[in-house]
């Protein structure tokens, strides 16, 4: 345990709902400026790890601890403040607005304008301003004045980057951020993701194993609500056990 | 300004006048004059428009499904006529104030209660506030009136210089004219705040909303708040203008009544709660008039043709038009 605390860790986190355990003694750890994976078969707890990183969900036991201080009880809202943001599996976005207004709800709250009651939302400058940066960045220019209903999916999974960019997180959690788009489309995602900002740390959750090993220097395998496996993704690739869970044909294709 | 993004130019002024926004108020002075004998109708249209308009803030923006928003107009209405008929308060601007502090009290002790909830509960939980309500005023017939409610109320001078007008309502459509333009400018510099947008981010999404540290629910009792304060200042005109209270002012009735201006107006656009109240009031005069026995038959088919022709309502149906307006403006720039 030499040098400063990691960016986000979890100590013997547990999470039961009855007798169903979904997360087993969970201990992890996610690194300034990581790029981790977390992979795992369907229903292994991927999601619901993310939810109790977040604090949707409250653990039955453990803690989660932010830069070493302990954010375990504090509620969602709150961590959102202390820089962790997240996408979500499918898509919550809101449908009926602009591109740009989705990103620029996102923006006013993270710079303590969202409860400003008389200023026109048009008259933050620095809200525009940033949420025009992030638009561009993520090259949602053209679409910014576009009803994000209208848009192919694809598209959408950015916008959802975008707010959680909006949000200048230190720990951004990708919970399957190429789910559900078409395979033609999937080089915007992981282009999106490879120009991320070098010192957020990024833990992604993804079935997609070309865009983990493209993507990952750190791979936690979770099977069953517990760690499975954890290391650099030449020494997941190599270890059998792993094969023999889950990744099996995935690499040998 | 040239190098901005098109849409963030377009962010940027969305909340800027535009020039029709003029209409609504040069038809309800074009009205006064043109409609000298109808002023009492017209005084009833401004006061459900302001109630109208309070509802949208609630209903339209923030997506707080409610069916007893008439707890608050009734609140409002109860609290000038009983501070008049029991404590002799009769000063309309003041009694005012006291009705929508009244409805904001209540708004607020209530929805930190309701707005935990949502759905199917939310809307069972508005109503019962409601019927609550109701009750107390039925039984409390001492100070209420009970049944019969507080008729032949008497109020002073409006600002001590123009005494209300009992035959023909001309300084009550003005002054509730005057309430209402003072509370739209309110409710319009609201929904175009950052506020506004985050309780249309609510409506949209409240799962990404706490997403993105959005304290939700304070969002939604603030909103609830000045929404039922706004409700109660349109009680207080009723009662001020009629100068008589009863338990009509919080039933059910009224509370659909509203919610069905501000669907066949529009809502979640301001001035649907103006052309919902005026299309609504006018159609259930005339039918009336025509059909005494059967008038709600027609409004009944009205309803079903918006439900299933015109989901966003009259101002709904203008909306493309306007769009391709715009569009052929922008064809030459």
């Amino acid at each position: 345990m030499s040098g400063a605390a990691p960016m986000l860790e979890t100590r013997g986190l547990c999470k039961s709902f009855g007798a169903l355990e979904v997360a087993r003694d969970i201990h992890f750890r996610l690194e300034r400026g990581a790029r981790h994976a977390l992979i795992g078969p369907n229903g292994a707890g991927k999601t619901t790890f993310v939810n109790l990183l977040t604090g949707v969900l409250a653990p039955s036991r453990g803690q989660v601890l932010l830069e070493g201080e302990d954010v375990t009880r504090l509620a969602q809202a709150k961590r959102v403040k202390r820089g962790i943001a997240r996408t979500f599996q499918i898509s919550q976005l809101f449908r009926g607005l602009t591109v740009f207004e989705n990103v620029c709800i996102a923006v006013a709250e993270r710079m303590g304008a969202g409860g400003a009651m008389l200023r026109p939302a048009g008259a933050h400058e620095a809200v525009i301003a940033e949420t025009t940066r992030l638009v561009e960045m993520l090259r949602l220019a053209e679409d910014a004045g576009r009803r994000v209903a209208e848009l192919p999916y694809g598209r959408q999974r950015l916008v959802e980057i975008a707010i959680a960019l909006g949000l200048a997180p230190r720990v951004l959690l990708l919970d399957e951020p190429a789910a559900g788009i078409p395979s033609a489309e999937s080089h915007i995602i992981l282009d999106a993701i490879a120009s991320l900002p070098e010192d957020i740390a990024v833990l992604i959750i993804e079935h997609d194993m070309d865009l983990v090993f493209r993507f990952a220097r750190r791979i936690t395998v979770l099977v069953s609500g517990a760690v499975f496996a954890e290391g650099t993704p030449a020494e997941i690739a190599a270890n059998r056990d792993v094969r023999a869970v889950y990744l099996g044909s995935a690499l040998d294709g | 300004m040239s190098g901005m993004l098109p849409a963030a130019r377009e962010f940027a002024r969305r909340h800027r006048l535009r020039a029709w926004e003029a209409l609504p108020w040069l038809a309800a002075l074009a009205a006064f004059f043109a409609f000298p004998n109808h002023l009492s109708f017209g005084t009833q249209v401004l006061i459900t428009v302001l109630f109208a308009l309070s509802l949208d803030l609630v209903l339209g923006y923030a997506g707080i499904v409610t069916l007893g928003h008439a707890a608050f107009f009734g609140a409002g209405a109860y609290t000038v006529g009983m501070l008049a008929a029991h404590a002799g308060w009769n000063e309309p601007l003041s009694g005012l104030v006291a009705a929508a502090a009244v409805a904001a009290a209540i708004g607020f002790l209530s929805g930190l209660v309701l707005l935990r909830t949502h759905g199917l509960t939310l809307l069972m939980l508005t109503l019962c506030t409601m019927a609550l309500l109701e009750q107390a005023a039925n039984m409390g017939a001492a100070w209420t009136g009970g049944f019969d409610g507080i008729p032949g109320l008497n109020f002073r001078r409006i600002l001590g210089l123009f005494e209300f007008d009992v035959l023909y309502f001309r300084s009550q459509y003005l002054y509730v004219l005057a309430v209402l333009f003072v509370c739209f400018v309110l409710v319009r510099t609201l929904v175009y705040s950052a506020f506004g947008q985050s309780l249309t981010g609510v409506r949209e999404n409240v799962l990404r909303m706490h997403a993105v540290g959005a304290p939700v629910r304070s969002r939604l009792v603030i909103a609830y708040t000045i929404s039922a304060a706004l409700a109660g200042l349109a009680g207080g005109l009723f009662t001020q203008a009629t100068g008589y209270v009863n338990l009509a002012v919080l039933g059910l009735d009224r509370a659909a009544g509203v919610m069905i201006v501000l669907i066949l107006g529009g809502y979640g656009r301001l001035y649907g709660a103006f052309v919902g109240a005026v299309v609504y009031l006018m159609l259930e005069h005339q039918l009336a008039k025509a059909y005494p026995t059967a008038w709600q038959l027609g409004v009944g088919v009205l309803l079903v043709l918006v439900a299933l022709y015109a989901r966003n309502g009259i101002l709904g149906l203008v909306e493309p038009l306007r769009r391709r307006l715009a569009a052929l403006r922008g064809i030459p720039a």
